[in-house]
């Protein structure tokens, strides 16, 4: 039966050779590398479970007034596009499970790129010869952040419009051409025409996910290409020789059993931890808004900078160049995104480094990369913190404003200060080692002698 | 039978290892290597892969059986069960019931010179590279093209005419109603309490209509010169659309603000710009880059409020320029 496959398929395609040397691939051991495939399984389950929500999905802004069975927004006036949404989640069967599932997968799915990346970025993975695989993966996540924002408004309940809100802002706030662009996406000033809902629809159910797909495809042949990247744990393991599990048959039960877990553990919090109860916030109107709402975990640090950029426009007499929004929701991504493309080419240029890597560096072996990489980390995280303030404000009882006065100082200060640290660190650690081993080979000797 | 054949090959490995892999005629050499025995393991497997089979079943059953209590509940657990059982089935496998070999392989060679020298010669011989007109007629043409190609995405929008971002439903006269359309009176607006208007008549989603209403003790209010008149009998109106970043101002001296503040404020819930409704709209905390526009208003002899004139300023988030202009009706 088997026989017959594989002859059958290696007389059409002449893929045999191929087979056997895909089935031979070796895949280096590590807990780390496996944040990429759980990143790619998330990513599976949110088209699974995408293609089914726009079975039910409606895009449009029309507005109807509600009379379905969820008695509190019983003859409320809201758009089309929320009403299904409404409707997913209440009348359809399963409807719930897999809404929720595709919203859990989203954060899980950015997560667990950020996860990797943060790998890649302190293991060194990324030098040469993996500069365009890395590159190809930061798109991926900068896509990835739109796309979720996207998924996030299109079901257009009072949160979803404010993060549009916002988001035009932010918009509007780009030097020279902010305006002039915002009318072109959105159709003239905020809210938009409803041309508006057709593209972000068009973006979020096919254009993103098709480029993502595609990057993902590209991404794993490099990888494939240029061969995994691996500790030295041994002797074995060098420039040359990658040690590992071959696909089949060790390495294939392994990523399915990883595919099921991943799948599984969706499943369970789609079911059973409600994300997004976005019957309870209402349709949105752009003259309604919320207190204390917060956005998806991967946009947190962009309200957090929103919060701490002190209130100025940049103005020259009465003409406004930079609007204040600017700041936190486009300067920092930008400079984060600039920095992470960049990072390859700066290490390889001041850190005297071109040679060909495969084995990995521990953070410690590169102190000077894992200093900039937590003083980068902390710049990132402290907005992040930031930007739940008034959460902390209410659990905790710690005053708002005194809050950002200090979280405005700390992105001042921590972030070197955290690179210090780390230096420090990973300095101590190299010195302890080297003492190990020298106090090692001096046992050696004396029980020689 | 299998299982017999199966030790007897390993057992003729075993033999032709020892004797430097030297097989007798017929006989192939094995590339996985034979995975040990283990029959519990195997039990486990295969108890585990009927619970998943179970789970999925459940799931089916929950799924028809309508109104069950806590049905999402029900049907994730299922679901996920079915797929984790399914995933610790495939674990016990890959840790005991296969071979984990770990094997080496050389990574691929870290360039091919004799290949580019190929490739460079080829394009060489080809003669592209000396036509040094003919490519440039190639970028020309190129370019143009993309040009062309990429014009129509100006329909998307009025892009380069921004007049629509001034305009604004109010103009002299212009009664100021409820979300249900009901003019309001003066005597409808009370002291400490934030009331939403918007223009007679106009698109309430558009972010020039809506207002913020408050009533200040007439001591109270500090106008700035320019604003001057603005307030009517103590009632004073703002637009409800935060200059920061564009989201509804809807608090009003709200929990979240320092309780202690000893002026009244409107503050947004977004990043918590903080305006005083006393002194025309300044900033007093919070990122918002300038003030909230004002709206004049007035009191018809019939006690109704009316706005007086525009806003005294442009509405929404702010963008290059956004300060030059006055709102146009
Ligand atoms: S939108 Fe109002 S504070 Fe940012």
């Amino acid at each position: 039966m088997i026989r017959k496959l594989v002859r059958f398929l290696d007389r059409r395609t002449g893929t045999a050779p191929l087979l056997r040397k895909t089935l031979r691939y070796l895949f280096p051991d590590h807990w780390s590398f496996l944040l990429g495939e759980v990143a790619l399984y998330s990513f599976v389950i949110l088209v699974a479970t995408g293609i089914y929500l726009t079975l039910f999905y409606e895009n449009s802004t029309a507005t109807v007034v509600y009379h379905g069975p969820y008695v509190p927004l019983q003859g409320q006036e809201m758009t089309q596009a929320y009403r299904s949404v409404l409707d997913i989640s209440t009348t359809v069967k399963a409807g719930l499970l897999i809404r929720q599932t595709h919203h859990w997968a989203a954060d899980i799915f950015i997560a667990a790129i950020v996860l990797h990346l943060i790998r890649i970025f302190f293991t060194g993975a990324y030098r040469k010869p993996r500069e365009l695989t890395y590159w190809i993966g930061l798109t991926i996540l900068l896509v990835s952040l739109l796309e979720g924002y996207l998924g996030y408004s299109l079901a257009d309940d009072l949160l979803s419009g404010m993060g549009l809100a916002i988001g035009y802002g932010v918009a509007v706030s780009i030097p020279f051409f902010g305006a002039n662009l915002a009318a072109l996406i959105w159709d003239g000033p905020f809210p938009g025409k409803h041309d508006f809902f057709s593209r972000m629809y068009v973006a979020h159910v096919f254009l993103i996910p098709a480029l993502i797909g595609a990057l993902l495809v590209l991404h794993l042949a490099l990888v494939a290409l240029r061969h995994h990247t691996q500790f030295r744990e041994t002797r074995r393991q060098t420039e040359r020789k990658v040690v590992g599990i071959p696909t089949f048959p060790g390495q294939t039960p392994r990523s399915l059993g990883l595919f099921f877990a991943v799948a599984g553990v969706l499943f369970l919090l789609g079911g059973l931890v409600q994300i997004n109860p976005i019957w309870l916030w209402g349709p949105y109107h752009t003259y309604i808004s919320t207190n204390g709402a917060q956005p998806d975990w991967y946009l947190g640090w962009l309200i957090g900078a929103l919060r701490l950029v002190p209130g100025f426009d940049l103005t020259i007499g009465h003409y406004t160049l930079v609007a204040n929004p600017f700041w936190g929701g486009a300067a920092l991504p930008s400079l984060v995104f600039i920095f992470l493309y960049l990072w390859p080419w700066l290490e390889r240029r001041f850190g005297g480094d071109s040679a060909y890597h495969n084995l990995l560096d521990r953070p410690r072996d590169a102190p000077m990369r894992t200093a900039i990489g937590m003083t980068t980390l902390t710049w990132v995280f402290l907005p992040f913190v930031a930007g739940s303030s008034d959460r902390i404000y209410v659990t905790f009882g710690l005053p708002y404003i005194p809050q950002i006065w200090a979280f405005r100082v700390l992105a001042v200060v921590a972030p070197p200060l955290a690179g210090l640290i780390a230096f420090w660190v990973c300095r101590e650690l190299q010195a302890g080692e080297r003492v190990e081993r020298r106090r090692k080979r001096a046992e050696e000797e004396a029980e020689l002698a | 039978m299998g299982r017999a054949r199966d030790a007897l090959v390993a057992g003729l490995l075993l033999l032709a290892r020892k004797r430097k892999r030297r097989l007798w005629p017929g006989q192939r050499e094995r590339i996985v290597p034979p995975a040990s025995r283990n029959p519990g393991s195997e039990l486990l497997a295969t108890l585990l892969l009927l619970a998943a089979a179970g789970c999925a079943v459940a799931f089916i059953v929950v799924y028809v059986l309508d109104r069950l209590p806590a049905h999402t509940q029900l049907l994730g657990l299922s679901l996920g069960l079915a797929c984790l059982f399914v995933a610790a089935a495939l674990i016990v496998t890959a840790k005991r019931l296969i071979v984990t070999e770990e094997l080496e392989d050389d990574y691929p060679a870290e360039e091919h010179v004799d290949e580019q020298e190929t490739v460079l010669q080829l394009v060489a011989d080809s003669g592209f590279s000396r036509r040094r007109f003919f490519k440039l007629a190639l970028g020309a043409a190129g370019g143009a093209l993309a040009l062309a190609v990429l014009t129509p995405i100006a329909s998307l929008g009025p892009a380069i005419d921004l007049a629509r971002f001034y305009a604004t439903p109010w103009r002299r006269g212009r009664r100021l109603v409820d979300e249900h359309g009901r003019p309001y009176r003066a005597s409808d607006v009370e002291e400490d309490t934030l009331y939403t208007a918007f223009a007679e008549g106009s698109d309430k989603e558009q972010l020039g209509s809506s207002l913020v209403l408050v009533r200040l003790p007439k001591d109270r209010l500090k106008l700035p010169a320019g604003n001057s008149g603005y307030a009517a009998d103590g009632i004073v109106a703002y637009s409800k659309i935060c200059t920061h970043a564009g989201c509804a101002i809807s608090l009003y001296r709200a929990p979240l603000f320092q309780p202690d503040e000893p002026t009244p404020a409107l503050v947004c819930p977004c990043h918590y710009s903080t305006f005083d409704p006393a002194s025309g709209g300044r900033v007093t905390f919070g990122p918002a880059g300038r003030k909230l526009p004002m709206l004049p208003l007035t009191i018809a002899p019939n006690g109704e409020l009316r706005a007086a004139g525009n806003f005294d300023s442009a509405v929404g988030p702010s963008w290059w320029g956004v300060r030059t202009k006055r709102p146009t009706s």
